[in-house]
């Protein structure tokens, strides 16, 4: 074997070994890597049920958003499809917050099941389209990104 | 075919005979990208003006993991075959992919605050990108804390292999885990998730990025070469005149 390829199998025989490691370490990690927890996941895993702090993501569901007379005080649902859970908050929201829209919510899970938060974010979608085309697909019924119908 | 760059003085002649034709390139697609950044393309129908950011962030992120990818080749090439150029190429490269990591940064951290309502989250995308950052101002560093060149360009070459495990996980992390950060738009299967009006200015601002990016790799390399040769000439003069001095 002459010396190049011996440094060629180093090379690559240590990049899988360090790729291996690096899978490994992930998916171990993968509940304190992901952002957010879903509604699903809030009512089925029981480590999340304590009362400390978390992110719940997904959807605000249709017709759920009540927001108070003084503009701070909001109340709505946000779904995965499977589950939904209560939000309440108190602040100023972010422009993009819109029903039909995808949200991360910070703060407690409430001993009555609903969720208490401190901060909200809004996530938008990978569409991006001028607003007459979003029209035209949304008049022509070929919509199918986020937001309201 | 890599043994033909491998010698630098081939290499100078041929970057001589690239460079205009870049520098041209860089100009035309930079310009009328911009042109069609921020006068001939539409607002999003739910962002508004902001969207006219992607038009910069996007491409430099692409640009910021291609310049990646790019100095991992080149440091294995230059470990594996020992060719000196890939050495020069991967170090002349380094802050060249800090600088478009930084810009993806900025204008990524502006986009967030009228968008998400934050500057800035720890979700996966957000941090794998800023340890990316991180391993260029590592690669750097190492590359010059050695008096001697070869040795820094060795531990910095390995540094470069070990982090090229980050690119994938910032490329997949919006698919493998929830993030803040909207999946991909541009390489998404199927319908196209950017509108045609807004896919135009971003390929001519991506493609205007890499030639910029061609432009500025061989203008350093050329220094580093340059600069080489300098330093050997005037060792190679100090020797001859203590030599002298001697007799």
């Amino acid at each position: 074997m002459t010396r190049k390829r011996r440094r060629l199998t180093v090379v690559f025989l240590s990049g899988l070994l360090l790729v291996t490691a690096a899978a490994l370490v992930l998916t171990a990690f993968e509940d304190s890597i992901v952002f957010f927890h879903t509604p699903t996941d809030l009512a089925t895993k029981k480590d999340l049920q304590i009362d400390r702090r978390l992110r719940v993501g997904g959807i605000v569901k249709k017709k759920s958003w009540n927001k108070q007379a003084d503009g701070l005080t909001h109340a709505f649902l946000v779904t995965d499809l499977t589950h939904e859970v209560r939000v309440s908050y108190k602040g100023i929201i972010p422009d993009l917050f819109r029903e039909g829209q995808g949200v991360v919510v910070e703060g407690h899970l409430q001993p009555d099941g609903s969720f208490h938060a401190d901060e909200v974010l809004a996530k938008h979608d990978e569409n991006y389209m001028p607003k007459e085309v979003a029209d035209a697909l949304k008049k022509s019924g070929q919509w199918k990104g986020e937001g309201e119908n | 075919m890599l043994h033909r760059f491998a010698n630098p003085t081939r290499f100078l002649k041929m970057s001589n005979a690239v460079l205009p034709w870049a520098t041209g390139l860089t100009v035309i697609f930079i310009g009328s990208g911009l042109y069609f950044a921020f006068g001939a393309s539409p607002a999003d129908y739910q962002q508004g003006e902001t969207v006219r950011i992607m038009y910069v962030h996007v491409p430099s992120a692409w640009m910021a993991m291609f310049a990646y990818a790019f100095i991992a080749v080149a440091s294995a090439v230059g470990l594996i075959w020992k060719h000196p150029v890939a050495h020069v190429c991967a170090l002349a490269s380094a802050p060249i992919g800090a600088c478009f990591t930084l810009i993806c940064l900025t204008t990524g951290s502006l986009w967030g605050k009228p968008m998400w309502g934050t500057w800035w989250v720890w979700d996966a995308r957000l941090t794998s990108v800023l340890v990316l950052f991180f391993l260029y101002l590592g690669f750097i560093a190492l590359a010059n804390a050695f008096d001697d060149a070869t040795r820094g360009e060795k531990a910095s070459a390995i540094l470069a292999l070990v982090g090229a495990v980050n690119l994938p996980i910032i490329k997949f992390s919006v698919d493998w885990w929830n993030t803040l950060h909207q999946p991909a738009s541009v390489t998404k299967i199927g319908m196209p998730a950017v509108h045609f009006s807004m896919l135009t200015p971003l390929l001519l601002m991506a493609v205007g990025f890499t030639m910029l990016f061609v432009v500025l790799v061989i203008v350093r390399a050329r220094a580093v070469l340059e600069e080489r040769r300098i330093n050997a000439l005037r060792s190679a003069r100090i020797h001859a005149d203590t030599a002298q001095n001697v007799a």
